[in-house]
């Protein structure tokens, strides 16, 4: 077993990633994710490892298209400003089909903002950010240890699905420091991550193609319901999140990220106090995990929707509960709920 | 008796969707040519830009990307990162390398990327009717320059070709035409120094054509040809430039 380090959720994402296998990472700095880029430029040149500072997000991104296309695991970060430039590629990416993960570490908003944390960017990522009818896979750590280990879950999601996956974290995680196990395994290529559709050259095969046009509006039609089929299949299968003190809740704190830990400490402190409270985390925003609140889903439940963002998480929550009353605590713009904003709002 | 010519293998048997005297169909052909006398089609990988050749990979027989417009120069660079045994090429218009993608073109040139750059100079937009590129020429009319291009609002013609022969990274740039058979041999030679340039780790090669659009320069073919040798080669001076 490999010993305990202490890293910064920024420095986190970067080692899992190499660990994960990525061997190419481009990317354009910007505050609060500078680390990561600083970490990359340092650990991954070498074989087989590539790095790029590009010129732009807009090369980045497109930096990513082409390493994914030529068949090597890829990444990005960048933080909001950053990532809105990406979201041309991004599109691309989903469109041809390619695995590729891209880094958000938020930052409040809009247009430039400032460098707190903040969980603006909520809607940007989970309903496809770009143009055209796609999605990302969103996953949503909450500890630096959860940052490291999504990193090797986002890669194979996305080499799984053949499409992009978006971690999406905020200043607080990436500039904060806390113990990490690294993994005893890194990755190994083996037959599941066979590519057959990459770039290589059309050596013993016919040529292959990496596009997402379409002249005729029949095959496009088509390219977008088997999408749409595509979609489906993880919204079925990959909703993952966390959930505490469920089964007895009167009231259920919904939270993600770096707020979830804040809530968690809220919903701990309440039950100290003999409350009935519990807590769902998204872990996957994209897709948003319902599943969690159909099973426990009764008609005197009350939800309280907490999030560092003015009511986009709340609108998920609300799809999911149907008719039950949701509650909304939001601060954004550098604003962050406290534990006794919650705790107030959850007695009163 | 010799066979002295054929069908590239690295063409493919299809019929082109371009107009009456367009360069594209010339330019994709020598460039299945060169490839298959190099005998590089198994490992090229070229990179189709958006605009009227967005689908040179129906015509060419190799591996191919699109690439989105004026990124072409980024997706090429992680490519030929990612698999340097591979030959990687763009193939770019005047809009798609010296307009919306004039950063890309630039950085990748100035990191010396060791990619093969082919770029149809036609001075206007093709696929969306005709409007003004960056090397429409002083007075030429397009789409959106109605009553001609006027340097003092418009710009003047952009000459990226001598532009990125500035940077010291660059190691390979001619101009070449498309207005006769004689100048077509010469842009063949040219593409082909090019390719070999990449081949030998030379580094950042690149060939910019002057090519007809008789649709959108509102002229005959045969008059385009002639245009390009008595108007635009006198603004775009043939050659090599580096």
């Amino acid at each position: 077993m490999k010993k305990k380090i202490l890293m910064t959720g920024n420095e986190a994402v970067a080692q899992g990633a190499i660990d994960a296998g990525c061997t190419f990472y481009a990317g354009y700095p910007i505050t609060p994710q500078n680390e990561l880029t600083a970490y990359m430029a340092v650990h991954m040149p070498g074989k087989p490892g590539i790095f790029i500072q590009a010129e732009s997000e807009l090369a980045a991104i497109n930096m990513v298209y082409g390493a994914s296309a030529a068949g090597a695991r890829a990444m990005t970060s960048s933080s909001s400003p950053g990532i809105s430039l990406k979201q041309e590629g991004i599109s691309y990416i989903a469109g041809a089909e390619l695995p590729a993960v891209i880094v958000n570490v938020m930052r409040a908003g809009p247009g430039l903002g400032n460098i707190t944390p903040a969980q603006s960017d909520y809607f940007q990522a989970t309903r496809g950010g770009g143009h055209g009818d796609y999605h990302l896979i969103v996953l949503a750590p909450a500890s630096v240890q959860e940052a490291y280990d999504q990193m090797f879950l986002s890669f194979d999601l996305a080499d799984k699905y053949r499409a992009p996956v978006m971690v999406l974290g905020d200043g607080m995680l990436g500039q904060m420091m806390e113990p990490l196990q690294l993994s005893a395994v890194s990755f190994q290529p083996s037959a599941e991550n066979k590519k057959p559709w990459a770039l290589t050259g059309c050596a013993g095969r016919s040529p292959n193609v990496i596009k997402s046009f379409y002249m005729d509006t029949n095959e496009l039609e088509k390219f977008n319901l088997n999408l749409q089929k595509k979609y489906a299949l993880i919204r079925q299968k990959e909703q993952r999140w966390e959930e505490i003190f469920l089964k007895d809740a009167k009231t259920i704190i919904v939270a993600y990220g770096s707020m979830a830990r804040i809530a968690r400490s809220a919903v701990h402190a309440l039950r100290g106090k003999g409350k009935k409270v519990g807590l769902i985390r998204p872990i996957t925003l994209w897709p948003f995990p319902e599943k969690a609140f159909t099973k426990h889903l009764t008609s005197n439940t009350r939800y309280l929707a907490v999030e560092m963002s003015y009511g986009q998480m709340l609108e998920d929550v609300q799809l999911a509960v149907g008719k039950a009353k949701v509650d909304f605590l939001g601060r954004a713009g550098g604003g962050v709920p406290s534990e006794e904003d919650i705790i107030r709002r959850v007695n009163g | 008796m010799d066979k002295i010519y054929s069908h590239p293998v690295s063409l493919r048997d299809n019929s082109t969707h371009y107009c009456a005297g367009c360069g594209h169909g010339t330019a994709h052909r020598i460039i299945a040519e060169i490839v298959d006398e190099l005998g590089i089609r198994e490992k090229v990988i070229g990179l189709a830009p958006v605009g009227c050749a967005v689908i040179a990979y129906e015509y060419w027989n190799f591996d191919c990307s699109e690439a989105a417009h004026g990124r072409a120069l980024a997706v090429a660079t992680a490519i030929k990162r990612v698999r340097p045994e591979n030959i990687v090429f763009t193939y770019q218009g005047d809009g798609d390398l010296a307009a919306i993608g004039t950063n890309e073109t630039i950085h990748a040139a100035n990191r010396g990327e060791n990619l093969t750059v082919i770029f149809i100079n036609n001075a206007v937009y093709g696929m969306t009717g005709g409007q003004m590129a960056p090397t429409t020429l002083a007075g030429q009319k397009t789409a959106t320059t109605p009553a001609g291009r006027d340097v003092l609002s418009h710009g003047f013609p952009l000459k990226i070709s001598e532009m990125l022969a500035l940077l010291p990274a660059v190691k390979y740039i001619e101009r070449v035409s498309f207005h006769s058979p004689q100048e077509i041999i010469k842009a063949k030679q040219a593409i082909k120094t090019a390719f070999l340039n990449q081949i030998n780790n030379i580094g950042f090669s690149l060939v910019e054509i002057l090519s007809p659009c008789p649709t959108y320069w509102g002229m005959s073919p045969q008059k385009s040809l002639e245009w390009i040798k008595e108007v635009m080669a006198k603004e775009f001076p043939l050659g090599r430039i580096k």
